[in-house]
């Protein structure tokens, strides 16, 4: 039998699977999505740069809503905008809620996806991405990030993971720990009723008993 | 999550529509109603009633259920959009409803919430009882649900299983007589669990608010990605809704205590009530309403969840309990656990 090849891998997912492997899961396997003040922040944010198009700024053309992939990689997305150097360089630029000043490990999640969208852009313009930006929207600032060895090898891993997991079809367990506060899948990820704990197991132990 | 309304239209030759971001009711030209659409979870519109075009769209696209039931409560048909989500769930539904083993592990984990619920009617009742005969009987009745609890783990197979709640449900409804305030018990009498159709009042009001609850128990069930027909205690049958029904087993007595409170509190009187030629007896109208405000109300009052970390309107813990079930079914968990009334 001859294995039928994965789909490719949605740009997004890299993001979430650094963030959790579980929101991962939730997302792309169980397929539930559910919004919070979060990503309805995201989704206002995105509006802006949602929209296909290009134009002109400071002598660079900018690509917004670009469609990008990578074959080799086996990914698929899309920049929320994408500048062309004078020398024909693209620059990817992500758009983010929030400061850049937000905490180290998930600030690194925004940089993998960023390094993937720069691998895929490489393979699509056949020409070396060295850098991109995060521009947080509530600080205003960009945060320049660049695309190094480290940092593809980390990308590359997460692409294995998250392929992995897809193949395979198993939502690994929750986390349990302070990434869930702000996640927007909290109430369909049910941390806390699947955290195996003193009072989950007096539950089915009592659950046949009569207690007045 | 959050607990969003449900607008029940009710009265007949209704026209519900869109109107701009709102969903208008109307009666012979006459608006009625208008309800802003970011308030609504879902329309339940009972009997013929007319719905736009443009609203159903507008629902489907806003992921809020429009749901028909027939003039009694009786489900008809339901506008979804795109079938949700998790094949991969679904498959392990249809996988592990063929494995006995699983599901009669399910199947006995549900009867043994409602077991303990209804028990939970039934003692609580007994103690603020002021008929020392009452509360003999209540407290009777309660022991002897203790006995089917009991029973319940060595039941090996699914007909024993049903065996024990069908004896358990016989002695919960024959002591429920006992819960009505003495002055409202001619009028609310029953004589055991009777329906299609109810021969008396307090049947009809437990099956009218059976089946508000079955439709949020199969609305949570499909919310959550589950097949609703495919059961573990409800057998499947064409056109039944097994495991909404599985489902919706833990949380029957929230139904019997809310009959019960209307009745006690005079909310719900015995001219609520019609009885046709032959003994079916039907809730009617005005009475109706009543009913469905206090089920409406009920539903916004929070209950703390023993495995959550916050409380949960009674309205969620459907939701909420079909996703622990989705994740008994994936593996995340290796039993399905009931709410359990405290």
């Amino acid at each position: 039998m001859v294995a039928e090849p994965l789909d490719p891998i949605p740009l997004s997912a890299l993001q979430h699977w650094c963030y959790c492997p579980r929101q991962c899961a939730l997302i792309h396997i169980e397929q539930v999505f559910a919004e919070n003040l979060y990503t309805q922040r995201g989704q206002a944010l995105h509006k802006r740069v949602d929209d296909p198009g290009f134009e002109l700024r400071d002598g660079l053309r900018v690509e917004r809503a670009l469609p990008l992939f990578s074959d080799s990689l086996g990914l698929v997305g899309k920049a929320d905008v994408v500048e062309f150097l004078p020398d024909g360089t693209p620059y990817p630029v992500e758009y983010k809620h929030g400061s850049r000043h937000k905490r180290a490990d998930i600030a690194a999640c925004d940089d993998v996806q960023l390094a993937a969208q720069a691998m895929c852009l490489e393979e699509m313009f056949g020409r070396p991405v060295p850098e991109g930006a995060l521009y947080y929207a509530s600080s205003r600032r960009r945060r320049i990030v660049a695309v190094d060895q480290n940092l593809r090898a980390k990308t590359k891993e997460a692409i294995a993971g998250v392929r992995n997991m897809l193949a395979a079809g198993v939502t690994p367990p929750p986390l349990a720990d302070d990434h869930c506060r702000a996640c927007s899948l909290h109430d369909l990820c049910q941390p806390e009723a699947l955290h195996a704990d003193a009072g989950r197991a007096a539950a089915f132990a009592t659950l046949f008993e009569a207690e007045d | 999550m959050q607990l969003l309304n449900t607008l029940y239209v009710t009265l007949p030759e209704s026209y519900v529509h869109l109107d701009n971001n709102t969903v208008r009711l109307e009666v012979e030209h006459e608006t009625r109603l208008r309800v802003p659409l970011h308030h609504l979870g879902a329309v339940v519109c009972f009997g013929q009633v007319s719905v736009s075009l443009p609203l159903m769209h507008r629902l489907a696209e806003e992921g809020v259920a429009l749901v028909l039931l027939d003039a009694n409560g009786r489900f008809k048909a339901r506008l979804e959009g795109a079938v949700s989500g998790n094949v991969l769930l679904r498959q392990a539904q249809y996988r592990l409803a063929g494995d006995s083993s699983f599901a009669i592990g399910v199947a006995r984990n549900c009867i043994a919430g409602k077991v303990r619920n209804c028990r939970q009617v039934l003692l609580r009742g007994a103690r603020e009882s002021k008929a020392e005969d009452d509360a003999a009987v209540l407290a009777r009745g309660a022991n002897d649900l203790a006995a089917s609890l009991r029973a319940l783990p060595a039941a090996g197979d699914l007909d024993t299983l049903r065996g024990i709640e069908g004896e358990a449900a016989r002695q919960y409804f024959a002591a429920l007589n006992y819960l009505i305030r003495p002055a409202a018990r001619e009028d609310f009498r029953m004589d055991g669990r009777t329906r299609r159709p109810p021969r008396d009042r307090v049947n009809a009001l437990l099956s009218f608010l059976y089946s508000l609850l079955m439709n949020d128990c199969r609305s949570a069930i499909e919310a959550a990605g589950l097949d609703p027909q495919i059961g573990f205690l409800h057998a499947v049958r064409p056109g039944r809704a097994a495991l909404a029904l599985d489902l919706m087993e833990e949380f029957r007595s929230f139904a019997d205590r809310l009959a019960l409170s209307l009745i006690n509190r005079g909310q719900i009187g015995a001219d609520g009530f019609v009885e046709r030629e032959g003994g079916a007896v039907l809730l009617e109208g005005d009475a109706r309403k009543a009913v469905l405000v206090a089920y409406q109300e009920r539903k916004q009052e929070a209950l703390t969840h023993p495995l959550l970390a916050e409380t949960v309107p009674f309205g969620l813990l459907p939701h909420v309990q079909a996703r622990l079930l989705a994740r008994t079914l994936r593996g995340d968990t290796d039993q399905y656990l009931p709410y359990l009334v405290r």
